[in-house]
C-alpha cells in the first residue's frame, strides 16, 4: 500500500488548478482523495503530480434558484445529506448521499470526485441521471455543461476532458406532486451499491403524469428503464412491477458476490420498490 | 475488601489504546532502521527459471536483494517448520524463500531492503523473476481427484495425512438399524483472519554482541523464538529476544511462525542493521494462515424415539501449500474429538483427509476445528429435528448428556469433566420468547412475503489447551502448560510475569483481578508483564481460549506459594505456628486471635529486609509456577438466532440473537461479554458474508476488503447474552474460557435459522456464506 513517487501541488483557485493541469502532463486532480488515493496506493494510478483542489471554497456549497438546485463539485456527501436546501427541493439527492460509505467517507468524499471517478457502484450517478441534471465543466477555453445521461461513458470513464475541472452540478428542483426515492442494495464488502435504484413519479389528480427509473450497479453506467407505461395509471403495485421489469442490461456486471443475472433481477425488485416508495411520497 | 473477581472493572489497557498512545510494531523506530519489501509469486504454481535482481539493486538507496541462494549461502536451516506431527504425516520442506518452485500466490521469492519503504516497494517491482507457470489446484475436492496437479512430489494424491477417530463398525451397525437417518454434504468456507493490525516485524541484529531483538506481532513470543532460532535462522536461542509490543488482534493468525518474519531476521543479520517490514492488507490476505476450508459428508442415525445411535463424518480439510505451525492438529484433534457435541452418542466415526492445495496455508483461526465440528453436529441436529418430527428443541433435549452422567466419556477421546446442558437451552428459549416466535412464523408462512426462521446451536467446545502429556501423545511438538512468576515487592505492590501473551483480550486487567482477589489487595497495586522473552520465563502464549484457565491458574499457584511463604514469615514475627495462620483480606492472622495480625506489606517488607527472619527461609517474596492442566475445559451453551429472509432477493436480516453460555466462573463479565460479541461477529460473518475465494488458476479473487466482507457494525444487531455457571472442577479458578465460544456456536445457529425460514420451499441446506444470490437461487430452484 505504498504509492509510487509523485509531486504534490495545492491549487489556490480554479484558475491556478487549470494552469497546473496544463503544465503537468498526466497530473490528477484530488478532491477528497477517497477514490484517488486508494488507486495510487494499489499503484493502479501513478500520476506524476497530484493537484489538490480540496480547499477551493468557490467549488463548495448548495443553493437553489429559479427552480433548480446547484451543488458545487467539492461539496461533501455529508453536507449534501444534511442540506436543508436539498431537503426542501431535491431530497432524493440527499437521500442517496446519506447512503454513501460511512461517516468518514461522507466527510471527505465529494460529489465532483464521486461522479468524475464514475464507479459503477456509486450512489450519486443514477440519481443525477434520473433528475436530468447537468454537469458543469471549466477549462482554459471556457465553460460547458453536459447532461448527466451523457456524462457517464463507461466503467470509470466520463466526459471530463484532460484540461477540465468539474465545477458544479445543477438539477431541477422536484415540483409539487413529485415523489422520489433512492434504494440501495449494499455490497457487504465494499459498501458500494450492488444495485442502486433511483425513481421518481409525479401524480396529479390521482393519476401518474410522469415517471422515471434509473438503476445503478447493473452496468458500467446508470441504466435508464423506460417506465412511461406508468403515465396515466394510478400507479398500482402491478403496474409498477410491470414497468420495473423492463430493466434490461446487455452486459451486466458480475462479481463473486452477485452475478450479472442476479443484479438484473435485484435491479427489477429494487426498481419496483423505489417506484412504490416514490409514489408513496408523491 | 470487596470481591474483585466477577466484577466488570474497566480495561486498564484502553486509555493508551484509545488515545493513540499504544505502541504497535509498526510504530517502533530503531536507529539506522531499513525497510524490507517481499517479492511474491503472482502464480499459484510455477517453476522459477531465474531471478534477475540487478534492476532493483541499481536503484540508489537499495541495500540488499536476497533470494533463496542467499539463504543457502548463509548456512542456516532456512525452513518454516510444522509443530504438530500426525502418524504418516507428509512434511515436505517449506523453505523460507522459494528456491525453484512457488506453490501459492504470495509465496516469497525474494526480499528487497532499502532505506525507506517506498523505495523498497519500487525496487521489489524491479526484481525480474522468470516463471514457468504450472497447473495449479486450489480447491480441496479437486486436489484429491485423479490427475490433479501435485503440490508436493512427496505427497502423492496431495494427501498430507489420513486420520480417523472412533470406530467405523458400530456406526455402520447403527445406520443399518436406524429408524431415521439424515445426511448432508457441506462446505465449511475458507476464511481470512483479518486482525486489524497486519503482521509486522522489526528485527535488530547487533554483530558486536551477536544478539538479535525481534519486535513482532506475536501471540506466543517464546514459541516464535524457538521456531525462529531452531528451524529458520539457526541462532542460539538465548541470543534472540522476541518482544510482542501492543498486538492488534490475532485470532490465531499470529500464533504461527511465518517465512516473512524469518526473512526479515535474515536481512538484519546480513546488513547488521535493524530492518522493519509491515504487511500490507493485500499481503496479509495472501499469506496469513487462513481458516476452515473443509468439504464434508456427514450423516446421523436415530432410533424411533429420536435418540442418536450413530454419527458418521468424512472430511477433506485443506492444508494449503505448506503445513503451517499447528495445521495438522486443527481438523483432527480439535475437530474429530468434538463430534459428540452435547449429546450422548454411542457410536461415532470421523475420517479426515488433510489435503495440500496451491493456496495460502490453513491453520488455527478463532475456534480452530471446533466451529467446523459444531457446524457438522448442529446442522445434522437441525435436520434430525425435522426428520423425526421432534423439532430442533426436543431432539436436542432428548440427546443431551444428562447432568448426572459427568464425567462423561465420549466415543471420540474427550472426557467431559462437567456440564449441565438443559438449563442453558431453557434460558435461551425463555429469552427469545420461543412459542410466540413460532406463531409469528406460522402467520408469515400463511401470508407470504418475508419469512422468519429460528435456528439453534447447542455447542460444546474443548479449550484451555491443554494437558501436555495428552497433546504430546497426539503429536504436539510443544507442551501446553503455562507459567507465571508473581513478585510481591517490599511495599506490597505486585508484578506478575505471565507466559500468556495478550493481544487484545485484556489480560492486564483480568490477571490483576485474580491476584488482587487472592491477595485481598487493590487491582491497581498489580502490574502484569507479558510478551517479552527477556523479561518473562518461558510461556506458551495466548490462543485456544487458554489464558484464564491455564495462565490464570499458574498465577493462582504462585499466589498460593507466596501466601504459604508469607505465613511462615508472619508466624515468625507473631511468634505463632505457621499452621495457625490464615490469610484474609490482605492480612496474615492467627486463627482465633484477631488482634494478632500482620498486613501483607509488613510481611513483604520483612521478606526483603530479612532482619528478623526464620532461619530456614530464603529472603524475598516471589514464586514461579508452571501449571499443567489436568484436562481440557468444556464450555457450552445454546445460541438462538432469528432471521428474516426476503425471498424476493434472498437477503437475510438478523432479527434477534440470544446466547446463553456457560464459561464457568467469570472474572470480568464485561470482558467476557466483549469476547462473545467479537466471536459472534466473526461466526455470523462466516455464515453470511466471509469467503476466501480462489479461482481455478489459484488466484485469490477475494484478496481485498472490496471483495472479502468482514462484518461491519451496521450489519449486526445487539446481542442478547446470558450465562449459566458450571465451574470447571479441575482448575483453581473454576474458569473455562470464552475467547472462541461465539465463533464456534454462531455459524450453525444462523444457517439453521435461514434453513428453518425456507422450510416451506423444501430447502434443507445452503452452503456458507449465505449470500443473497445463493438464497435466491435456492428459493427459485
Ligand atoms: C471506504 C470507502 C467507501 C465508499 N463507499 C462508497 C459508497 O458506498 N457509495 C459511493 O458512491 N461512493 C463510495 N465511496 C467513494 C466516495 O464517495 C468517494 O469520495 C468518491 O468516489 C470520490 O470523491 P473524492 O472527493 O474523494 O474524489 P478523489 O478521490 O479526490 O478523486 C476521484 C477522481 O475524480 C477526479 N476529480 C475529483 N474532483 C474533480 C473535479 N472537481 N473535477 C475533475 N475531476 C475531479 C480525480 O482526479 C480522481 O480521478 C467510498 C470510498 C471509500 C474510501
Amino acid at each position: 500500500m505504498y504509492p509510487a513517487q509523485f509531486d504534490y501541488r495545492r491549487a489556490g483557485s480554479v484558475d491556478e488548478a487549470l494552469s497546473l493541469l496544463q503544465e503537468n502532463e498526466d497530473a490528477k486532480l484530488m478532491a477528497g482523495g477517497h477514490s484517488l488515493i486508494p488507486m495510487m496506493k494499489l499503484r493502479l494510478a501513478q500520476p506524476p503530480v497530484v493537484i489538490d483542489i480540496g480547499r477551493l471554497d468557490e467549488l463548495k456549497g448548495i443553493s437553489e434558484a429559479n427552480g433548480s438546485v446547484r451543488v458545487g463539485s467539492l461539496t461533501t456527501h455529508a453536507d449534501i445529506a444534511a442540506s436543508d436546501v436539498l431537503a426542501a427541493h431535491c431530497p432524493v439527492l440527499a437521500e442517496a448521499a446519506g447512503h454513501i460509505g460511512d461517516a468518514q467517507v461522507r466527510n471527505r468524499g465529494t460529489i465532483g470526485g464521486n461522479i468524475a471517478h464514475a464507479d459503477p457502484g456509486s450512489d450519486i450517478p443514477p440519481v443525477l441521471v434520473l433528475l436530468g441534471a447537468s454537469v458543469h465543466l471549466q477549462s482554459p477555453s471556457g465553460t460547458r455543461s453536459v447532461a448527466a445521461g451523457d456524462f457517464f461513458q463507461d466503467l470509470l470513464m466520463t466526459d471530463v476532458g484532460e484540461d477540465e475541472i468539474l465545477t458544479h452540478v445543477e438539477a431541477p428542483a422536484l415540483g409539487a406532486g413529485t415523489g422520489a426515492a433512492y434504494l440501495k442494495f449494499e455490497h457487504p464488502a465494499s459498501g458500494y451499491a450492488v444495485v442502486g435504484a433511483a425513481a421518481a413519479v409525479t401524480v396529479q389528480g390521482g393519476r401518474c403524469t410522469g415517471a422515471g427509473l434509473v438503476v445503478g450497479g447493473v452496468s458500467a453506467t446508470p441504466t435508464t428503464v423506460d417506465v412511461s407505461s406508468l403515465v396515466g395509471t394510478d400507479l398500482s403495485d402491478d403496474a409498477i412491477a410491470a414497468a420495473a421489469s423492463g430493466l434490461d442490461a446487455e452486459d451486466p456486471i458480475g462479481d463473486i458476490f452477485a452475478s450479472g443475472d442476479y443484479r438484473v433481477h435485484v435491479g427489477k425488485v429494487y426498481g419496483k420498490r423505489a417506484l412504490a416508495a416514490a409514489r408513496d411520497r408523491a | 475488601m470487596a470481591r474483585v473477581l466477577g466484577t466488570s472493572i474497566k480495561r486498564r489497557e484502553d486509555p493508551a489504546l484509545i488515545t493513540g498512545r499504544g505502541k504497535y510494531t509498526d510504530d517502533l523506530k530503531a536507529e539506522g532502521m531499513a525497510h524490507a519489501a517481499i517479492v511474491r509469486s503472482p502464480y499459484a504454481h510455477a517453476r522459477i527459471r531465474g531471478i534477475d535482481t540487478s534492476g532493483a539493486e541499481a536503484l540508489p538507496g537499495v541495500l540488499a536483494v536476497l533470494t533463496a541462494r542467499d539463504v543457502a549461502a548463509a548456512g542456516i536451516p532456512g525452513v518454516v517448520p510444522v509443530g504438530w506431527l500426525l502418524p504418516d504425516l507428509k512434511t515436505p520442506a517449506h523453505p523460507m524463500i522459494a528456491a525453484d518452485t512457488v506453490r501459492h500466490v504470495g509465496d516469497a521469492v525474494a526480499v528487497v531492503v532499502a532505506e525507506d519503504r517506498y523505495l523498497a516497494r519500487d525496487a521489489a517491482d524491479r526484481v525480474a523473476v522468470d516463471y514457468e507457470p504450472l497447473d495449479a489446484v486450489a480447491d480441496v475436492v479437486a486436489a484429491l481427484e485423479d490427475g490433479a496437479p501435485a503440490v508436493h512430489e512427496e505427497a502423492p494424491g496431495n494427501v498430507a495425512f489420513d486420520w480417523e477417530i472412533g470406530e467405523r463398525e458400530p456406526v455402520d451397525t447403527a445406520f443399518a438399524s436406524a429408524a431415521h437417518t439424515v445426511e448432508l454434504d457441506l462446505r465449511n468456507n475458507r476464511l481470512i483472519p483479518h486482525a486489524i493490525e497486519p503482521r509486522a516485524v522489526l528485527a535488530s541484529f547487533d554483530s558486536s554482541t551477536g544478539e538479535m531483538t525481534i519486535h513482532m506481532t506475536s501471540q506466543n513470543p517464546h514459541v516464535h523464538r524457538l521456531l525462529m532460532t531452531l528451524a529458520s535462522l539457526g541462532m542460539p536461542e538465548h541470543k534472540v529476544r522476541i518482544v510482542a509490543p501492543e498486538v492488534g488482534g490475532g485470532f490465531g493468525s499470529k500464533i504461527h511462525h511465518y517465512a516473512d518474519e524469518a526473512i526479515v531476521g535474515l536481512c538484519s543479520m546480513k546488513l547488521d542493521r535493524p530492518v522493519k517490514w509491515t504487511a500490507t492488507r493485500t499481503e496479509t490476505n495472501l499469506t496469513d494462515a487462513h481458516g476452515r476450508d473443509h468439504s464434508t459428508r456427514c450423516a446421523l442415525a436415530l432410533d424411533a424415539d429420536g435418540r442418536i445411535t450413530g454419527l458418521r463424518v468424512d472430511t477433506a480439510a485443506a492444508m494449503g501449500a505448506y503445513l503451517s505451525t499447528f495445521a495438522p492438529a486443527v481438523p483432527t484433534y480439535l475437530y474429530g474429538t468434538l463430534m459428540s457435541g452435547q449429546y450422548d452418542i454411542p457410536a461415532i466415526h470421523c475420517h479426515v483427509t488433510g489435503v495440500f492445495t496451491h493456496t495460502a496455508p490453513v491453520d488455527a483461526y478463532r475456534g480452530a476445528g471446533r466451529p467446523e465440528a459444531t457446524y457438522v453436529v448442529e446442522r445434522l441436529m437441525h435436520l434430525a429435528g425435522e426428520a423425526t418430527g421432534l423439532g430442533p428443541v426436543e431432539v436436542r433435549r432428548r440427546n443431551f448428556v444428562s447432568p448426572d452422567a459427568f464425567p462423561y466419556q465420549t466415543q471420540v477421546a474427550l472426557a467431559y469433566d462437567s456440564g449441565n446442558y438443559g438449563p442453558a437451552m431453557d434460558r435461551a428459549l425463555e429469552m427469545i420468547g420461543y412459542d410466540d416466535l413460532r406463531s409469528q412464523q406460522a402467520s408469515r408462512r400463511d401470508n407470504g412475503g418475508k419469512q422468519i426462521g429460528i435456528g439453534f446451536s447447542s455447542y460444546i467446545e474443548a479449550c484451555g489447551l491443554a494437558p501436555s502429556a495428552v497433546v504430546g501423545s497426539l503429536g504436539a511438538q510443544a507442551g501446553q502448560w503455562e507459567s507465571a512468576d508473581v513478585r510481591v515487592h517490599p511495599t506490597a505492590s505486585v508484578t506478575v510475569y505471565t507466559g500468556s501473551s495478550s493481544h487484545g483480550q485484556g489480560h492486564e486487567t483480568t490477571f490483576s483481578q485474580i491476584v488482587a482477589d487472592k491477595l485481598g489487595i487493590d487491582p491497581e497495586a498489580v502490574e502484569v508483564i507479558h510478551g517479552d522473552t527477556d523479561l518473562v520465563q518461558f510461556g506458551m502464549g495466548t490462543y485456544g481460549s487458554r489464558s484464564a484457565a491455564v495462565g490464570g491458574s499458574a498465577i493462582v499457584k504462585s499466589v498460593e506459594k507466596i501466601i504459604e511463604k508469607g505465613k511462615k514469615i508472619a508466624a515468625h514475627l507473631l511468634e505463632a505456628s505457621a499452621e495457625d495462620l490464615e490469610y484474609e483480606d490482605g492480612s496474615f492472622r492467627v486463627a482465633g486471635s484477631p488482634d494478632r495480625a500482620l498486613a501483607l506489606g509488613d510481611v513483604a517488607l520483612q521478606a526483603y529486609l530479612a532482619h528478623n527472619y526464620p532461619d530456614d527461609l530464603e529472603p524475598g517474596l516471589s514464586a514461579t509456577s508452571f501449571y499443567d492442566p489436568a484436562n481440557f475445559t468444556y464450555p457450552f451453551g445454546t445460541h438462538v438466532c432469528v432471521v428474516e429472509v426476503d425471498t424476493e432477493t434472498g437477503s437475510i436480516d438478523l432479527l434477534r440473537y440470544a446466547a446463553v453460555d456457560d464459561v464457568g466462573n467469570v472474572i470480568n463479565p464485561m470482558i467476557v461479554d466483549g469476547q462473545l460479541h467479537g466471536g459472534l461477529a466473526q461466526g455470523i460473518g462466516q455464515a453470511l458474508w466471509e469467503n476466501a475465494v480462489y479461482d481455478e488458476s489459484g488466484q485469490l479473487v477475494s484478496g481485498s476488503l472490496m471483495d472479502y466482507a468482514v462484518p461491519k457494525i451496521h450489519n449486526l444487531i445487539p446481542f442478547e447474552l446470558d450465562r449459566t455457571t458450571t465451574p470447571c472442577p479441575h482448575n483453581p479458578l473454576g474458569v473455562k474460557g470464552v475467547g472462541e465460544a461465539g465463533a464456534i456456536a454462531s455459524p450453525a445457529a444462523v444457517v439453521n435459522a435461514v434453513v428453518d425460514a425456507l422450510a416451506p420451499y423444501g430447502i434443507s441446506h445452503i452452503d456458507m456464506p449465505l449470500t443473497p444470490e445463493k438464497v435466491w437461487r435456492a428459493v427459485n430452484a
